[in-house]
């Protein structure tokens, strides 16, 4: 309980210091990095409560976080003032959930309020995950992964293909997100170190739900069933409805970081919906230690903010197949389940004999 | 009063018949053994009573209302816990938690909850936790609480998994051969201790191999051979019915 709170005021800390240590050496351009690196760690412990502790895989989580991005986008883009007239129009005007703002060459154009389509792209990506969860749960180890990974071929498939989705430009002039008065979720350099904070914020939060979680009787539930799924049932456990309720909560994980990405980016593109994402996503879960919520999130934030930042250049995608390659040959059970103490172990007893 | 009753349930695995139009009853606070010779069918209908299969034909009713068709997590949140023939505890868990998901059934903190640790929540937690405790002392392993479950010995394993059944507070518990891998003095112990769990008021459903446990203990004893039923009486009539002398202990190698 009380080392629950000494770990998030430790992330708390370590947050502060980050940003105080980019402001003391004149390197404030790094918290851009840190801040897209901050969205994409929410994604990712979000996939490693789904993996770690549900033992289900996912190979289509940018599926869900371009769900929430694109949605978030289109609906705060797409301009409704020709249909002013129309009665349902107008009383949504009124209501407020649509907005009128004006546009990149100075016309008024009226589109709906980021808070509407923040909800809007909640309720759709659990719809989505619901009726992706429901069939493709019932599947196990590569089967489940080659589903999920069919689910997001479909979604980078359809944006890709869709005009109303930029195609292959994706969308831009996506408006900032207004959090508070003065404060709002967006790329301008005013507002740099406060959207730091915010997104490192919501890792908190999100972190601190999840640690609740694993702690509770849900938690125990989704460990019972990853130990011992026909055991879980004879204690009563309904394996495939805690599956899909974490499967879900996951998906909503990825597509809130989806949505405040894009208005932090101010776009969004089909990139963000590729292969190459969810397995990077898959594999910082994989060498966080699978199933270590912090280990997760420390080797989130650094490997996404040397990636955001270029250091790997253009072997970027390479560099993160060849860490899922790494984990796969030393987890003798492969991408499932892999316990990085057993893993430390297994080199320090081998060292031991070849010492003796 | 009649707590579980199989009426003709019959389960055929290929060529295999399994279990053949077995019909029994266990009466509410009492303890009842199934025995039969190895493939007798034993372990088949033990999966059939706790929802694991689904039988060909015929019904189950755990207090009047039909379960053949319930999954196994339903019939459990029903009331009927089980343990299993060769041990099933979840790995990389505490003793302890393994005994707290026994009370699964009897808690009700979901992922909201859970989430966001309500006052409520902590309360049930605490609950959880000390009724997990209270079982594990009752069964002698209150020392072992935490220690990692996949660390314990045969026996001490055994316990956990019985400790867990028991934090549910089960209408009725079924045991699967809860004496294999014991010694004759661990067996007399848990005679005694099954004794005590229907002295709590638990309905006992024991599977058995082995003959010694069985007769001293139960209420009732059915006896199968080849996934028929050929006897349900008092201990003592069964050792002296003919049919089963034949077939059982006639039979027997041991």
């Amino acid at each position: 309980m009380f080392q629950r709170f000494r770990h998030i005021t430790a992330l708390a800390a370590a947050i502060a210091a980050v940003q105080l240590l980019t402001a003391a050496t004149g390197k404030e351009f790094f918290l851009t990095q840190l801040t897209m690196a901050g969205y994409y760690t929410l994604v990712i412990i979000g996939l490693c409560l789904l993996m770690g502790y549900a033992g289900q895989i996912s190979l289509g989580h940018a599926g869900f976080f371009a769900i929430g991005g694109y949605t978030s986008a289109v609906l705060t883009t797409v301009d409704l003032s020709a249909w002013k007239a129309a009665p349902a129009i107008s009383l949504l005007a009124k209501s407020g959930i649509l907005t009128g703002r004006a546009d990149l060459y100075g016309g008024q154009i009226l589109t709906v309020h980021p808070w509407a389509a923040f909800l809007c792209a909640l309720c759709i990506t659990i719809v989505v995950a619901f009726l992706i969860g429901v069939p493709v749960l019932k599947l196990k180890g590569h089967y489940l992964a080659m589903a999920t990974l069919g689910f997001g071929t479909i979604i980078y498939s359809v944006v890709l293909a869709t005009s109303r989705f930029g195609a292959a430009d994706g969308i831009s002039s996506v408006p900032a997100f207004p959090l508070l008065p003065g404060l709002a979720v967006t790329g301008g350099s005013s507002q740099r170190v406060a959207n730091y904070y915010f997104a490192w914020l919501l890792v908190t939060v999100g972190m601190l739900l999840l640690i609740n979680l694993i702690h509770s009787r849900v938690g125990r539930a989704l460990r019972s069933i990853h130990g011992a799924e026909d055991a879980a049932g004879a204690m009563g456990v309904d394996a495939a409805r805690y599956k899909l309720n974490t499967f879900i909560l996951s998906a909503v994980y990825a597509a809130v970081a989806g949505v405040f990405l894009t208005h932090y980016n101010g776009g969004i593109g089909p990139s963000e919906a590729s292969i190459m994402k969810s397995v990077r996503y898959v594999a910082i879960v994989a060498v966080g230690g699978m199933g270590s919520l912090w280990g997760t999130l420390i080797m989130s934030a650094v490997l996404n903010f040397l990636s955001l930042r270029g250091y790997f250049g253009t072997f970027d995608d390479a560099v993160f197949g060849s860490i899922l390659i790494a984990v796969m040959l030393f987890s003798p059970e492969g991408v499932l389940k892999l316990d990085i103490r057993s893993l430390v172990g297994r080199w320090i007893r081998t060292d031991r004999k070849a010492g003796a | 009063m009649t707590l579980l009753e199989a009426r003709s349930i019959s389960k055929r695995f290929g060529g295999l018949q399994a279990v053949k139009d077995v019909s029994f009853s266990v009466a509410q606070g009492s303890i009842k053994a199934v025995i039969g010779p190895n493939g007798a069918g034993k372990t088949t209908l033990f999966n059939l009573l706790s929802g694991f299969i689904a039988p060909d034909s015929g019904e189950v009713l755990l207090r009047g209302m039909p379960v053949q068709d319930l999954p196994s997590h339903a019939i459990a949140t029903r009331g009927l816990s089980r343990t299993f023939q060769h041990i099933r505890l979840f790995g990389g868990m505490s003793a302890l938690e393994n005994v707290m998901v026994g009370r699964h059934v009897r808690s009700r903190a979901g992922f909201m909850a859970g989430m966001l640790n309500l006052a409520w929540t902590r309360a049930e937690e605490r609950d959880i936790r000390d009724r997990a405790l209270d079982s594990m002392e009752f069964l002698g392993i209150g020392q072992l609480a935490h220690a990692n479950a996949s660390s314990l010995s045969y026996g001490q394993q055994r316990a956990v998994e019985l400790a867990r059944s028991l934090t549910s507070e089960p209408e009725i518990l079924l045991l699967d051969e809860p004496a294999a891998g014991l010694n004759m003095r661990e067996t007399a112990d848990l005679a005694v201790l099954i004794t005590k769990i229907r002295d709590r008021g638990i309905t006992v459903l024991i599977v058995e191999h082995d003959m010694s446990l069985v007769m001293n203990i139960s209420d009732e004893v059915v006896v199968l051979s080849y996934g028929e039923k050929i006897a349900d009486n008092k201990p003592l009539a069964v050792q002296k019915d003919p049919q089963v002398v034949r077939v059982y202990l006639g039979e027997d190698e041991c």
